[in-house]
């Protein structure tokens, strides 16, 4: 029972005086800002880079020379670079360069958080969409193509939404990843989640009640949101038959 | 146009793959006239299905011309996107739009592409779908349907961008047996309606009923042309007599 009333008295310290779970809530809303944002970031780029990668390995042997043919070989090039450094390089380091080199006069470390996960997310999506596009049978595009439509047309139509269906459940997977990676913020000193749980630690000299706390609300979040992977994979499931 | 003019003139089409080692088309001439039914037969690998796709630029030649009403479509500058949307194409394996119900894989593309309406393609649409007995599925997914529903689907979706000739790839070689007659059916209608169309396939009995020409082609050149009483009960060349000794 001693114990028991400790642990009691830690909860208290921690979290209720002076509404230090502010400190969690304000941080989870940090968090999830991040994430959300982070993500779409990631897939703009991701769509983008996935569409010129399997444009180039697609077409780029059948292209008649010139100045496209260049264009295109171009932005294969950037493309293939972006993914290699990226994929190659930790996101903590990817953080602190952009925030202290890149976009050191930027104030706004939010937009800051958002843009590097973004790029950093964008490197994987990007990967996971090309399979999706690769996986669409030829023979759509050739339909697509037949009826007249143009190659950015066919993608936008009849290739791209077929590759989403496909790779939906692994983009939201990409999603979950991410936001256990966000948890690396507090180095650009954002007051993210797992950054709250520092703040209170040096508030109450105390390790174990905050970091708990905080785990268990990922653990929570992650559960969450695999739920409704799950589910979201079942529906396509079910929509093929 | 009179309807003396060709629709479709072929020029010394050649195709080659590897770097010239695989000839699948070897110096092919002809002209397809309005109206015409021309029917492409020949033992596999003897290019008739690359022809047939170097009509719409699906395979780009290695070198010849393809002209379509007067417009050299091989030439670089031609934009083939406008062109392709007066020519429909049946495929052996149908590639219908599997996310869309049959309703939309036969509305999108006039609406995207001639700018109709909703209504305006939906009510072509459906018409299309009641000449082929199969209003009754427009809001069904291209997965609940039959080969042979598939295959008349794929058909009237070409029709609705009210093309000027009408490609057929093998239109029946990946159906069951029972599911061929509705199709070629439907293609009987087509031609009876003096749509120009150009038939590669393997139904011997639908090239002799149908075409007012057939075109017998081996190693990527034409062996023989003429009308079908002509090709099938009195071929001149050896290839053609073992041909169709194998396949009558």
């Amino acid at each position: 029972m001693e114990w028991f009333e400790a642990i009691q008295a830690q909860f208290y310290d921690n979290f209720i005086e002076d509404n230090r779970w502010r400190y969690l809530a304000d941080g989870l809303v940090t968090t999830l800002e991040l994430t959300f944002c982070a993500v779409l970031i990631g897939i703009a780029i991701g769509v983008l880079v996935a569409m010129i990668r399997s444009t180039h390995d697609k077409n780029v042997k059948e292209m008649r020379p010139g100045f496209g043919k260049v264009i295109l070989q171009f932005f294969n090039l950037l493309s293939k670079i972006y993914l290699t450094v990226i994929r190659g390089t930790p996101v903590v380091v990817q953080l602190m360069i952009i925030y202290y080199v890149i976009l050191a006069s930027s104030k706004n470390k939010l937009m800051v958080g958002m843009i590097a996960f973004g790029i950093n997310s964008g490197a994987y999506v990007a990967e996971i969409v090309r399979s999706g596009i690769m996986s669409v049978d030829n023979g759509q595009f050739e339909a697509g193509r037949s009826l007249g439509f143009n190659y950015v047309q066919t993608m936008r139509y009849i290739i791209i939404p077929q590759a989403f269906k496909t790779v939906l459940p692994t983009l939201a997977n990409e999603f979950i990843v991410l936001l256990k990676e966000t948890s690396v913020a507090g180095y650009i000193a954002m007051q993210d989640l797992t950054k709250a749980s520092d703040i209170i630690t040096g508030i109450t000299y105390n390790r174990f009640m905050p970091l708990f706390a905080v785990a268990l609300i990922y653990l929570v979040l992650v559960m969450f949101f695999t739920f409704l992977v799950n589910k979201l994979e079942r529906r396509l499931r079910n929509s093929e038959r | 146009m009179s309807d003396n003019t060709a629709l479709i003139r072929v020029e010394k089409l050649e195709k080659h793959f590897r770097k010239g080692t695989i000839k699948a088309l070897d110096g092919i001439n002809t002209e397809i006239k309005k109206g015409e039914v021309v029917v492409v037969i020949g033992p596999s690998g003897s290019g008739k299905s690359t022809f047939l796709r170097c009509l719409n630029l699906l395979e780009v030649p290695t070198s010849g011309h393809i002209y379509f009403d007067g417009v050299d479509i091989t030439d670089v500058k031609t934009n083939i996107n406008i062109h392709r949307q007066r020519m429909g194409m049946v495929f052996q394996h149908f590639n219908l739009f599997p996310h869309m119900t049959i309703l939309k894989n036969m509305i999108i593309a006039p609406m995207k592409l001639q700018g109709k309406s909703e209504a305006e393609a939906t009510e072509m649409a459906m018409s299309l779908l009641k000449r082929v007995g199969l209003e009754d599925r427009a809001n069904a997914y291209p997965s609940q349907l039959s080969g042979g529903q598939k295959q008349r689907i794929a058909i009237v979706r070409a029709l609705c961008m009210q093309p000027e000739v009408m490609l057929f790839d093998e239109p029946t070689s990946a159906l069951d047996p029972e599911m061929v007659g509705e199709v070629l059916e439907v293609m009987k209608q087509l031609a009876d309606e003096n749509m120009t169309m150009v038939v590669v396939t393997h139904e011997m009995g639908f090239a002799r009923e149908v075409a007012t020409r057939v075109i017998f082609m081996a190693d990527g050149k034409q062996i023989e042309e003429g009308l079908p009483e002509e090709i099938f009960t009195n071929p001149k060349s050896e290839r053609l007599r073992t041909f169709l000794a194998k396949v009558l």
